[in-house]
């Protein structure tokens, strides 16, 4: 910042005549570590009194290189990179990637299996959804909306565990399928999840949608519009909080989403009260896919017969010789891929994941990179946050659901 | 529309300026020559047929071994009206590797270029910030070119050989 006569220079260039300042212009650093920031990065913002009038961004504070990890490891080992990505739904991130091993594969996975993935990715959904939307709720100082959905989040997590042992890096699912069916506990405490969770979500809900005090709040906060969403390449709840009906589950419907009967909720306003009512309503959404899903869950196996990637079982691998050779080689990553390139893209929490993988036939991708739809959309922070007050920037930053593990890669 | 009628399309559209052309499983690739690339993707997001209002993705693969087209950078677009999805490739040499900046076109193109840029080393000319952006500015390499390997090369009990390396 350089103090001329009567002119002062921002660190964007631009250049404002002491007039137009009301207060004094200081410094502040929004971040790294911040409690409002909900991840490592960090804005400096300008700020004029309480008006922030530049912000200049920092990402990258936890980068882990996963692109450059990935051409070292065999397909099935990719998974856990995957978790680390957007870890609010790994889930999604989980089976996105094992969908587009499968295409490059060329492998149809059974009817059963894609239901299947279907419940998980919409419970998943679910999860994001309401830690972004409860976080919101704590940026606008009600912390009580921050507990409740998490005894409801827990029932989640109990589900992930009962599929595959972990909880928030799920590393869930196989390329080809599951590495079971789901399991009698899993068959209960989803119906109980179904029967008591939507009572407890609009009791929440109840808390904050026609909440006065939120309302007045939110409304009008970081608002963008349709157009520079788009140019901001925007996907996701974010995008359609602005108006614009794009989800990736209906444009380019996988994993059998075009069975389903859902709508897409659109907000008007592009603000954080459409952001935080879009989620809302998507998490209505997600359980009737899943009730959909689950009540016609089809008969099957729960894996593609795949034997060079789906594990055997144990049990065989002791007496049978295929089953030998080819416990050895998936452990060793000693599976042949086809030399090929695709792009597959999944609905993520917010907004399109994609993976564009390029294999030359080896036993890694010879290059793997992430469509990380957070970091895309987070570089329109600024603008969004630009002359409006800091107590703004938090809750747009909280309702944008920035992921650092994303954004960073 | 299929990836066939797109190819049309496309060859009515851009004419000589699409030097190959090929499907990968679902989407059509096309490639087009680094100084024509600009006007190609201007061209078929002010279409009013085609529309690719969306730019998906921006990024780079290192191929060390073809000569003087060691680097590529993809373009991934997407036609919302059409519902279909398009990459554009073009090949840089490795020295000097530049190409224009879409950022005139797409303002989502600025960070996508820059942490091209931080992992390649590719230039984009007209871009209004073209710095590293997840690596920290110290650094004197660009990570995911080919050369630089992952794992320490002077360790030698991790044989290659050993792992069908």
């Amino acid at each position: 910042m350089e103090h001329t006569d009567n002119l002062i220079k921002l660190s964007n260039g631009q250049v404002l005549s002491k007039e137009t300042i009301d207060g004094d212009i200081a410094t502040i650093n929004f971040g790294p570590t911040h409690p409002a920031t909900h991840g490592i990065f960090q804005n400096i913002l300008t700020v004029d009194g309480e008006k922030i009038l530049t912000s200049e961004q920092t990402v990258g504070y936890i980068h882990r290189a996963f692109e450059k990890l990935a051409e070292r490891r065999p397909y099935n080992q990719i998974t856990p990179i995957t978790d680390r990505l957007n870890y609010c739904s790994s889930p999604i991130n989980n089976l996105g990637w094992h969908m587009t091993v499968e295409k490059l594969l060329q492998v149809e996975v059974p009817k059963r299996v894609q239901y299947m993935r279907v419940i998980i990715m919409e419970l998943a959904r679910i999860a994001d959804h309401l830690i972004c939307d409860s976080i919101i709720g704590v940026d606008t100082g009600a912390l009580t909306s921050f507990f409740y959905p998490f005894s409801e989040r827990e029932k989640i997590y109990e589900l992930y565990e009962e599929m595959c042992g972990a909880r928030l890096t799920t590393n869930i699912g196989r390329i080809g399928g599951f590495d079971k069916d789901f399991t009698p506990v899993f068959h209960q405490k989803l119906k109980e999840f179904l029967k008591t969770f939507p009572k407890a979500f609009e009791e929440w809900n109840g808390m904050l949608e026609r909440n006065r005090i939120f309302m007045d709040r939110t409304k009008g906060a970081g608002p963008i519009s349709a157009e520079r969403a788009l140019a901001y390449g925007f996907t996701g709840p974010n995008l359609r909080a602005a108006g614009v009906d794009y989800d990736v589950r209906v444009m380019h419907p996988y994993s059998s989403y075009e069975d389903f009967d859902f709508t897409i909720p659109v907000g008007v306003n592009g603000d954080t009260y459409d952001r935080f009512m879009v989620r809302q309503e998507e998490i209505r959404q997600s359980l009737r896919i899943i009730h959909q899903a689950y009540n016609n869950l089809p008969e099957g196996p729960f894996h593609a017969d795949i034997p060079e990637f789906f594990l055997p079982e144990k049990k065989d691998v002791y007496n049978n010789m295929e089953a030998l050779i080819y416990h050895f080689k998936i452990v060793m990553g000693e599976s042949d891929v086809p030399v090929g390139e695709v792009y597959h893209s999944v609905e993520g929490g917010n907004g399109e994941l994609g993976y564009y993988l390029i294999s030359d036939g080896g036993r890694a991708p010879y290059r793997l990179q992430f469509r990380r739809p957070c970091f895309i959309y987070y570089q329109a922070y600024p603008e969004m946050i630009s002359g409006a007050n800091i107590s703004d920037a938090v809750i747009t930053l909280s309702s944008i659901n920035v992921i650092a593990g994303e954004l960073d890669a | 529309m299929t990836n066939n009628t797109l190819l049309e399309s496309l060859h009515t559209l851009l004419g000589t300026k699409i030097v190959a052309s090929e499907i990968l499983h679902d989407t059509l690739v096309i490639e087009v020559t680094p100084n024509e690339a600009f006007n190609a993707i201007q061209m078929l997001k002010n279409d009013a047929d085609l529309s690719f209002n969306f730019l998906t993705l921006i990024g780079a693969v290192h191929y060390p071994d073809e000569k003087d087209r060691e680097l590529c950078v993809v373009y991934h677009l997407h036609s919302w009206k059409n519902a279909i999805r398009l990459r554009i490739k073009t090949y840089l040499p490795k020295d000097n590797p530049s190409i224009k900046s879409l950022t005139p076109l797409f303002d989502g193109a600025n960070w996508q270029e820059r942490e091209t840029f931080d992992f390649f080393g590719i230039q984009f000319e007209g871009h209004p910030n073209m710095t590293r952006i997840l690596n920290m500015d110290e650094m004197d390499y660009h990570p995911m070119l080919k050369q630089y390997h992952l794992e320490d090369e002077t360790r030698e009990d991790k044989d290659d050989r050993f792992f069908g390396r």
